[in-house]
């Protein structure tokens, strides 16, 4: 018997048991299709947080004040020393360096504003005009603060302020008050969204030097530091520790963490537990690849007299195992087609949903997802195949 | 041309052993009609299916056409099971999910055949079994000698040598026998070794040679 016969012969089996194949494709194409869903989760989970991680700013070093290792801390408590303020003198120092391209000091509080007989609690962001090139904002209207002008009482608000605050859009050279302190209103942030929990569409921004006299103190929240490339960032971390390791007495009490440190983190993590639920998925293709064993045994006792009648009109023993095989084939092959099918589906779904979340399958689950079922399927089919060839074709046309 | 020398077939039943056939020596030439006869147990269908090379005697020798099948492979046993070998069985044993014509393509399709051949000697035998109208129709549409016909065009489609029937009218009534019967023996005139299995003592008489068995034995071989 040639190829072609076989697969046909073995196709119009497959179509004419009509609800066990229906049964068997199904669970084959679940499995298929919960493999490819749950990694595009799992990657569309990782892109998103890299996507946000990028949003942030690229070739990012954040300085953060207090050390992140732990060391001899019996001396320091006993002798009262505790790690010394970031200050905005080590910032302008840092600043100096060759590798860094540019950097913001940042300040963080919270302050009431009030403008046109509306008060509102806002968080208050005090940085300087390189901030928007480095954390890659964008403006809606007006300016941002004008550079150099750190002395000038100008504010840059969210798009959301700006609109409980103004809804009829008149925004730039309003004044405001943030707890007792004026400024002007130079400029509204373009609607960013969450990025890496602040939402700029709720911030204000001022000059670091009224933050800091807002919220008095003379300490900074955060460095942040743009390095020349991606290849200056490990020079420019260890020249910015190097930096304030002097400035600070010989201390190393900031901490330099780089971006792409943190990228690497969330980017491992999310591939593993990625991995980890397509090995889950996985599982039920393997359950499935066991029920069409189940099946094709099953039907190998159903068509035992069928079997015999086949050996009688001239099949080999290779042809039986042939079609039963190719029967096998064809249920697996149509359950991973359906349940790429359905997969990718459901994957476009979640896009459709969660719009945030590009949840694209990943080409490599894709391409195991239909390979196991095809491995599971031929695999299953080994021993039904093998056991209906070796019927002795006498009993099995009496049907014993 | 067959020829059966000293063969033996013994089956296992528990601790007990069965011989079958015992020691059985025939030749039956090319285009007899032979019917073989006995009570139950008594090993005929054995013999058919030692035969038909569906069994494998335990020893002894067979020989077909004058070259010994009993050495060969199974692949190559089952070559010559299609090829020279047609069976006729009680049950019809039609594949139920296959219509009539697909039934009786089943043989060509193992052969090989290519499929426009297939179709036309499909046709040539639905014609002369008189199914062409019922050619579409699947077994559980059939009548019991329609089924019957269907199985004789299965068995015949490749022209073999030789035709077993293993009580090929014991599920058919009286009439509808007859008219299967009447196939059968069209075919042995036409030139084909016609061996039947029965326990129907007017059929077995027409044939023109009688074999009787008792106990794996043969008995009796008159003509």
């Amino acid at each position: 018997m040639n190829l072609r016969d076989t697969l046909s012969l073995s196709f119009m089996t497959v179509v004419s048991y009509r609800t066990r194949s229906l049964l068997i494709v199904l669970a084959m194409a679940l499995g298929v299709a919960a493999v490819v869903v749950l990694t595009a989760l799992g990657d569309g989970a990782r892109r998103y947080v890299v996507g946000q991680f990028s949003s942030f700013g690229t070739n990012l070093i954040i300085v953060l004040p207090g050390r992140a290792e732990t060391s001899g801390g019996f001396v320091s408590a006993a002798l009262g020393q505790t790690p010394r303020d970031l200050t905005l003198e080590d910032a302008r120092f840092v600043g100096q360096l060759p590798q860094v391209r540019r950097l913001a000091p940042l300040n963080v509080g919270v302050a009431e504003l009030t403008a046109g007989g509306r008060l509102r609690e806002v968080t208050v962001l005090g940085s300087t005009a390189e901030l928007l090139p480095i954390r890659h904002m964008s403006l809606s209207q007006g300016s941002f603060l004008a550079p150099g002008s750190e002395r000038s009482a100008q504010v840059v608000l969210g798009s959301t302020l700006a609109r409980e605050f103004f809804p009829d859009g008149n925004v730039v050279g309003q004044r405001i008050r943030l707890g007792d302190s004026r400024f002007m209103v130079s400029g509204v942030i373009a609607t960013q969204g969450e990025s890496m929990g602040f939402n700029t569409d709720e911030i204000a921004l001022i000059p670091i030097d009224y933050a800091q006299e807002l919220f008095n103190t003379s300490t900074l929240f955060r460095i942040l530091v743009e390095a020349r490339s991606r290849d200056a960032i490990e020079p420019a971390k260890a020249a910015i520790q190097h930096t304030l390791k002097l400035r600070h007495d010989g201390e190393e009490d900031v901490t330099v963490i780089t971006q792409d440190a943190v990228l690497a983190t969330f980017d491992r993590i999310l591939r593993a537990l990625t991995l980890g639920v397509a090995g889950i998925a996985a599982i039920s293709l393997a359950v499935a690849g066991i029920l069409v064993m189940n099946v094709m045994l099953v039907a190998v006792a159903q068509r035992t007299s069928e079997i015999g009648l086949l050996k009688a009109v001239g099949a080999t023993a290779a042809d039986i195992r042939r079609l039963f095989f190719a029967e096998a084939l064809w249920l697996s092959l149509a359950g991973a087609a359906i349940g790429f099918a359905l997969g990718h589906l459901g994957s476009l779904l979640i896009r459709l949903a969660y719009p945030v979340l590009p949840a694209w399958p990943p080409v490599w689950a894709s391409v195991a997802g239909v390979a196991i079922a095809l491995i599971t399927g031929i695999l299953a089919s080994l021993l039904p195949a093998a056991r209906a060839a070796k019927l002795d074709p006498v009993r099995a046309l009496s049907g014993k | 041309m067959i020829r059966l020398s000293a063969i033996t077939r013994v089956f296992h039943m528990g601790d007990q052993e069965v011989r079958a056939l015992n020691d059985i020596n025939i030749e039956i030439a090319s285009g007899e009609y032979v019917s073989i006869m006995g009570p139950s147990g008594s090993g005929k269908s054995t013999l058919l299916n030692v035969i038909g090379l569906l069994d494998r005697p335990d020893s002894g020798r067979y020989e077909l056409d004058d070259s010994d099948v009993t050495s060969l492979s199974e692949t190559e046993q089952a070559r010559v099971r299609r090829e020279k070998i047609g069976f006729v069985f009680q049950a019809f044993h039609l594949i139920p999910r296959l219509t009539a014509a697909e039934n009786i393509e089943l043989p060509l399709i193992l052969e090989g055949v290519a499929p426009t051949e297939r179709k036309s000697r499909v046709d040539v035998a639905l014609d002369a079994f008189d199914l062409r109208d019922r050619a579409r129709h699947r077994p559980a549409e059939l009548s019991g000698g329609q089924r019957q016909r269907v199985a004789i065009a299965r068995a015949t489609i490749l022209r073999p040598a030789a035709l077993l029937a293993d009580e090929p009218t014991g599920n058919l009534d009286h009439r509808i026998g007859a008219e299967v019967v009447a196939l059968l023996e069209a075919l042995h005139h036409a030139g084909t070794t016609l061996i039947v299995v029965t326990h129907d003592r007017e059929l077995g008489a027409r044939a023109h040679r009688h074999i009787s068995m008792r106990d794996g034995e043969i008995v009796g071989d008159e003509k």
